[in-house]
């Protein structure tokens, strides 16, 4: 005759359980609220910062930089409702403010995960003056070096991203084609033994100039100033 | 009294740095432990991160161990282990960008790790908050020393580098190997080696010695 002894011996009652979960929760509730607005400040401008830096450095001459969009009908500064069809790109000023140069973000999927990339566009030269990492989760030491690679580098001194004749579509594609092999100035040199990730650079470039140069271009005379 | 207590307190402290190291001798929380020593620094802040969840987690669960019943207590202690996984999240996005993307999912999986569960369910519920916070900051501390001892050896070996600051020569050739997944094994695995080697000559020596006073 075990059997009163295998019953739990007391039983707590629903209502105290509630309560403890309702007391646990508020408490951590408020100490998540209290976390994310203290650290809501310091994220921003660091996100700021971050994207302020990868900017400055695809265009070296830039001092101060405003967010655009451009639209199919025209480009505005950033801000209100991004309709269907915009594409984000931000103008960099030196410091007289004269234009230095056009930063976009471009992204395609690499080895792992997609790679996403900021590169500078000189409109004087209708070419790609430069690129930075915003995310990516390369194989260190080996994806990873599309940023160190001083002749994978070298490609994007003056990669050319002429539009066509009526300014529909890039002229050429711009397309990372194997090691060794890069004859037009529209090819990418693929590093090798990274070859999935320097395609990944070559198309996440060629996908976005393809959407925002062709909007960008007619319109360019907008941005020659910097707007005070 | 007072020594003797400090003492005892000195002990459960160093627990946890030595003879009951989370990395080398329970060998707990391997997830992180293998996936983001690439570098001194990822984990140091690894480290860090998850001896400030444990260190707070536990306190709450000690200073709530009397008004938790039983029935949910697993449940408390997640919610609890959560909250502050979520609180370093916002506090590294605030401190550095890079070192977030680096942690990456990371932080966010310390909630599971079970060093941190283990501490609150085998120590802090059964003890007042000052033994269980220093317990926990013992085993955080050695959790991150052995972190910090894969991280350190996988980026000198890997990288060529130390808190990425270059060590040897443009000439050196990194064995890229290291800071790739397979390096976290062979790194991990030869710290074993040498602290079961270390555990051996110690019992060793200890049954010579108490051989002889047997005697």
């Amino acid at each position: 005759m075990s059997a009163p002894s295998l019953s739990p011996p007391q039983a707590t009652p629903a209502t105290s359980l509630l309560k403890t979960l309702g007391l646990v929760s508020t408490v951590c509730g408020l100490i998540i609220v209290g976390a994310y607005q203290g650290t809501y400040d310091a994220a921003a401008a660091n996100r700021r910062l971050a994207l302020e830096r990868t900017v400055f450095k695809v265009i070296p001459a830039a001092k101060s930089m405003n967010e655009w969009q451009a639209t199919p009908q025209g480009i505005r500064p950033a801000g209100g409702e991004a309709a269907a069809g915009t594409v984000k790109f931000y103008a960099a000023y030196d410091v007289e403010g004269r234009l230095a140069g056009i930063a976009a973000e471009g992204a395609a999927r690499g080895y792992a995960d997609a790679v996403r990339i900021l590169y500078g566009y000189s409109p004087a030269c209708q070419c790609i003056t430069g690129f930075g990492l915003v995310a990516s989760k390369e194989t260190p030491g080996i994806g990873d070096k599309i940023v160190t690679d001083k002749a994978f580098l070298a490609n994007f001194a003056a990669l050319d991203v002429k539009l066509n004749a009526d300014l529909s579509a890039l002229a050429n594609e711009v397309k990372a084609v194997k090691h060794g092999s890069k004859t037009n100035p529209w090819q990418i040199d693929a590093i090798a033994g990274a070859t999935v990730t320097s395609r990944a650079v070559g198309k996440a470039i060629n996908d976005s100039a393809q959407q925002l140069l062709p909007k960008l271009l007619p319109q360019i005379e907008q941005l020659r100033k910097k707007e005070s | 009294m007072n020594d003797l207590s400090q003492a005892r307190n000195f002990d459960e402290f160093m627990e946890g740095i030595w003879r009951q190291n989370p990395v080398f001798v329970m060998v707990l929380g391997m997830c992180p432990a293998l996936a983001v020593t690439v570098s001194a620094v990822n984990a140091l802040a690894m480290g860090f991160a998850t001896t400030f969840v444990m260190v707070c987690s536990c306190a709450l669960v000690s200073l709530m161990r009397r008004i938790v019943p039983k029935e949910v207590r697993i449940a408390t202690y997640i919610v609890i282990i959560a909250t502050f996984v979520t609180v370093v999240d916002y506090v590294i996005q605030a401190v550095s960008l890079e070192l977030y993307e680096a942690l990456g999912a990371f932080i966010q999986l310390i909630v599971v790790n079970c060093l941190i569960l283990g501490r609150a369910e085998a120590h802090a519920s059964r003890h007042p908050p000052l033994a269980a916070v220093n317990n926990a900051l013992g085993m955080g501390l050695g959790f991150s020393l052995g972190l910090f001892a894969l991280g350190a050896v996988r980026e000198i070996l890997g990288a060529g580098k130390l808190f990425g600051v270059a060590l040897f020569g443009a000439n050196f050739q990194p064995w890229v190997v290291m800071v790739l997944p397979p390096g976290g094994f062979f790194v991990l695995g030869a710290w074993l080696l040498l602290f079961a080697a270390l555990k051996r000559r110690k019992e060793a020596r200890l049954a010579a010695q108490g051989g002889g006073h047997g005697a």
